[in-house]
């Protein structure tokens, strides 16, 4: 008989909290599978700045994590996913998508190849329960392991200094997605060259044991008045992420599993993540489906807008024309500080795949309570909206 | 002598909504209850002084929001407060707890299994994607498949138009729905045993069937589909018991003019020229009427109250045929004080919720194995809830009213029910209970057993079943409850059906009796007082 759950913390503390809780200002909380994460601990201004200017720490150990390991591990996920990650190697990291046999999308995360550890698969959402069912025929292990892996995000330009201050010695050769270990404080670290922000970042991955260990070593830069590190919560993460162009299964579109509606699933070429799928690979889940889909002109585009103006989109309708046919809906907007403009990602119909030759929002927002409305025209991004070259640069300016 | 423009028989939620309706709409309406207190299965009685039972029914779900709005029942005094979680025990003194947190909900599947506990997203999503279809068919009249009516056809178009909008994979996934055993359906998601157990409760209650039997997949579903403000599966009390849900409706009535008299039992619908003119009551009085419409369910009202030569021999037949097995008992309990049950620890939340002790898909099925034998389960299913701890009305302060739903129970205990033998059956379930909460049977104040003898006995539903006939495929939709009957019309002119034996069915729902009311309204030509389905896309 396993420990009963303790029904009186509804909202379980990472290991990260004892440390982190102290630094939240305004004691701001949002549920996060499971775990209490922060929306915000000091401004959101404050905390984005941090992300695009010096250095902000985020507590990712709520993800989902999964360890894969057997002599089979990499031919099933190139069964599980859309692209070919049969060339995986070693101590590198790869975007991935999957789908069900319909070629809806499932969720999307990222592999880590761990060497002689397997792999690791990170995913926004619960997956054991299809990685069980795709691994059937296949000889593998699978493993969840979201409660035992710490893992804290170290993003913004300054995130290499900080961390060689704090004991990564070497880290600066570490190139993007790209994985490398590290003994600090006595303390076997993982960090890989990824993140959510588009911007210079890496991941640090711990035994949740060790987790306050790590963290101090990488605080204590702060505390010797070096370089500036600040906590970030939920919201700033959400304005950097959109800024950057990454999707967020569950909240940009409704994933394959939890679709109640038909319709409402999403194939990665609906969600522009073609470039994601491969057909030079063997079969994989969904590939049937993904072919015809493929010979057929699209019907819908998650796309990247840029809105004119300044007044925000929220749960806009989009038409295409100013007064137009409704084509689709805003699903998630910010206004981005570093673009001074209100950017979005939205999900639109294409007339015999094409895109719409324009784009049109009409915007509700208030003033001082009072209601007004206008339109507002929106332009297609299809590059990420934010990717600075210190993103990539190997090594990574100094400060 | 006074025309009534129609006349319901039975005081029961389906016949109070039928009438609240009419009379709405302006018609003089006319409710007869053989019994002295309306309400049929949803009553709160005191049989104990200081408590109140849900003699019956006790839990409020799948009354359609539409109902409530449209008839004002909340001014009327009916409150349903939410139910949360549950908890199956495990005879290792472990237990799974349902909570209500999902996050937590997440943490307690996982901790049987890991694989289960992500699992349950896909079995939400899935069983929502059929609970999705269904309601939207809840406030409709069925359309007769073989009819080339304008009205039928559209309606069987719109029937086949919510089908296919399905995908090709969840056709197939639904037709197999219904027509699967629960356990089999539950097999499909999960790995632990009890997780499996406590999922399939919803699924043989009321019904004559097992977990093993092909079409109980489909009452979980008459059990998930309903919804406390939008959440849907979610359960609550009426504030006050179930009594409230009758009250409200009977005040509703009321205030549109409506009489009710109780004590007024109907021997005979009377049939002039093929037409319904009236009833016949047990005094003998007779009492006219531009309509009659029954409550009682279908065996009852063509069996029991209806001229058999009044009646097609192929009604007859279809009517003896008609599946109404009683298979569920009940207990309900005036208790001194709140039972613990250790294997929780203290204040745990999950005594607030549904409170159940088969941990096994097995046990599940030997309990239905003695049913079949005409025995009570010797280790029974029960669905157990104790209102009072955040309901005040039904019990003195300090002290707690429990309500213990028993599957099975059989109609006829094997040799007939004696008083002796009622007795046996509840002494099993309070054993039962016992088992898990040693102070339970020191704080027992006073007992009510009903086997479905007594069911049938008080509110008049044919063998004591709770759902007025069985739920399955081939007594659903257009063949509830006959094939050529399912638009709430008789065999003769100006005579209706609004009970539970008529579509969608049974539960405390009141769409069979507001789907009734605007066939009569139509039939009238008055102005349609039922409300549409909100909708959903």
């Amino acid at each position: 008989m396993k420990p009963n759950a303790d029904y009186r913390e509804i909202l379980q503390h990472t290991p990260f909290h004892e440390k982190l809780a102290p630094l939240s200002q305004v004691q701001s909380w949002s549920p996060w599978n499971g775990y209490q994460v922060a929306r915000t601990y000091d401004t959101l201004a404050a905390e984005y700045f941090a992300v695009r200017s010096s250095c902000s720490v985020f507590d990712m150990t709520p993800m989902e994590k999964y360890r894969i390991k057997g002599p089979d591990a990499i031919a099933f996920l190139n069964r599980m996913v859309t692209r070919d990650v049969s060339n995986l190697k070693p101590g590198r990291v790869t975007y991935v998508v999957w789908c069900n046999d319909e070629g809806k999308t499932l969720d999307d995360g990222t592999i880590f190849h761990l060497g002689k550890d397997g792999y690791r698969l990170c995913a926004a959402h619960h997956q054991l329960d299809w990685l069980m069912t795709s691994s059937i025929g296949f000889d593998v292990s699978i493993e969840k392991e979201t409660h035992d892996v710490a893992a804290l995000s170290v993003q913004g330009p300054t995130s290499c200094s900080v961390l060689l201050e704090a004991g990564f010695a070497g880290l600066e050769e570490l190139k993007p997605f790209g994985i490398m270990n590290f003994t600090v404080q006595g303390v076997d670290v993982m960090v890989s060259r990824t993140g959510f922000t588009g911007d210079l970042g890496y991941e640090v991955w711990m035994d949740p044991d060790h987790a306050i260990t790590i963290f101090d070593a990488i605080y204590d830069v702060k505390e010797r008045g070096l370089y500036d590190i600040k906590p970030i919560g939920l919201d700033a993460l959400e304005m950097v992420r959109i800024e950057a162009g990454f999707i967020l299964p569950g909240d940009d579109f409704v994933t394959a599993e939890t679709a109640v509606r038909n319709g409402r699933e999403r194939s990665p070429f609906e969600l522009g993540l073609g470039w994601a799928v491969s057909f030079d690979k063997p079969y994989f889940t969904g590939r049937r489906a993904l072919e015809k889909e493929a010979d057929e002109p699209i019907k819908r585009r998650l796309v990247k807008l840029a809105i004119e103006g300044n007044k925000t989109p929220h749960d806009s309708f989009l038409y295409d024309g100013k007064n137009g046919k409704r084509i689709g809906t805003i699903k998630v907007t910010i206004w981005s500080p570093i673009l001074k403009q209100n950017l979005a990602v939205a999900d639109i119909e294409y007339q015999n795949g094409k895109e719409p030759a324009e784009i049109w929002a009409e915007i509700y927002y208030q003033k001082e309570l009072e209601w007004k409305s206008i339109w507002a025209k929106c332009e297609i991004s299809e590059k990420p909206f934010w990717s600075p070259p210190r993103r990539s640069k190997t090594p990574p300016d100094r400060f | 002598m006074k025309n009534y423009d129609a006349i319901v028989i039975g005081a029961g939620h389906n016949g109070l909504t039928n009438a609240a309706f009419l009379a709405k709409a302006g018609l003089d309406v006319l409710v007869l209850e053989k019994n002295d207190y309306i309400g049929g299965a949803t009553v709160s009685r005191e049989l104990q002084e200081g408590w109140k039972y849900s003699n019956c029914s006790y839990v409020c779900s799948l009354f359609r929001p539409e109902i409530y709005q449209a008839l004002d029942l909340g001014r009327h005094g009916l409150e349903v407060v939410p139910l949360q979680g549950g908890v199956t025990f495990k005879q290792d003194g472990d237990y799974y707890g349902n909570y209500h947190q999902s996050a937590l909900k997440y943490r307690e599947i996982a901790r049987h299994s890991k694989r289960d506990a992500d699992a349950a997203v896909r079995f939400d999503a899935d069983l929502m994607k059929w609970c999705r279809l269904i309601r939207g068919f809840l406030l409709r009249t069925p359309p007769d498949p073989t009819s080339f009516k304008i009205r039928d056809a559209m309606e069987f178009a719109s029937l086949l138009k919510a089908f296919y909008e399905l995908s090709e994979s969840q056709i197939y996934e639904f037709i197999r729905f219904f027509t699967m055993s629960i356990a089999e359906y539950l097999e499909e998601y999960f790995e632990s045993e009890v997780i499996k157990a406590h999922f399939s409760g919803g699924s043989i209650i009321g019904t004559g069937l097992g977990v093993y039997s092909p079409g109980t997949a489909y009452v979980l579903l008459h059990h998930a589909m309903g919804d406390v403000d939008g959440n849907v599966g979610s359960w609550g009390f009426a504030r006050g018991g179930m009594g409230s849900v009758s009250g409200a409706i009977a005040s509703s009535f009321k205030s549109h003019g409506g009489e009710i008299r109780s004590g007024a039992e109907v021997e005979q619908i009377n049939v002039s020229g093929r037409k319904a003119t009236g009833v016949t009551l047990a005094n003998g009085e007779v009492i006219n009427a531009k309509a009659v419409v029954s409550n009682l369910d279908a065996k009852r009202t063509f069996l029991k109250i209806m001229d058999k030569k009044d009646l097609p021999d192929e009604l007859v037949t279809r009517a003896e045929n008609f599946k109404i097995r009683g298979s569920s008992g009940k207990l309900n309990i005036a208790l001194d004080g709140m039972p613990d049950f250790p294997a929780l620890g203290e204040n745990s939340p999950l005594t607030l919720g549904h409170m159940h002790f088969s941990d096994t898909l097995e046990r599940l099925e030997r309990a239905y194995d003695d049913w079949k034998d005409d025995r009570w389960s010797a280790d029974p299913y029960v669905d157990i809830v104790i209102p009072t701890q955040y309901e005040p009305t039904m019990a003195p302060p300090g002290k707690h009213m429990m309500s213990v739903f028993v599957q099975y129970c059989p109609v006829e205990a094997e040799g007939g029910w004696t008083e002796e033998k009622k007795q046996a059956f509840g002494q099993t379930v309070i054993n039962q209970i016992a088992d898990y909460s040693p102070n339970f049977k020191d704080l027992l104040v006073h007992a009510e057993i009903r086997t479905p003898k007594e069911i049938e006995a008080e509110v008049g539903l044919t063998e004591g079943n709770i759902f007025q006939g069985e739920l399955t495929l081939d007594q659903l939709m257009f063949n509830r409850p006959f094939p050529g009957y399912a638009q709430y019309r008789g065999p003769v002119k100006n005579m209706y059906m609004c009970s539970s034996s008529n579509h969608p069915g049974g539960g405390v729902m009141g769409a069979p009796g507001a789907n009734a009311a605007r066939e009569i309204l139509m039939d009238f030509g008055k102005t349609d007082t039922t409300p549409e389905d909100f909708g959903d896309d």
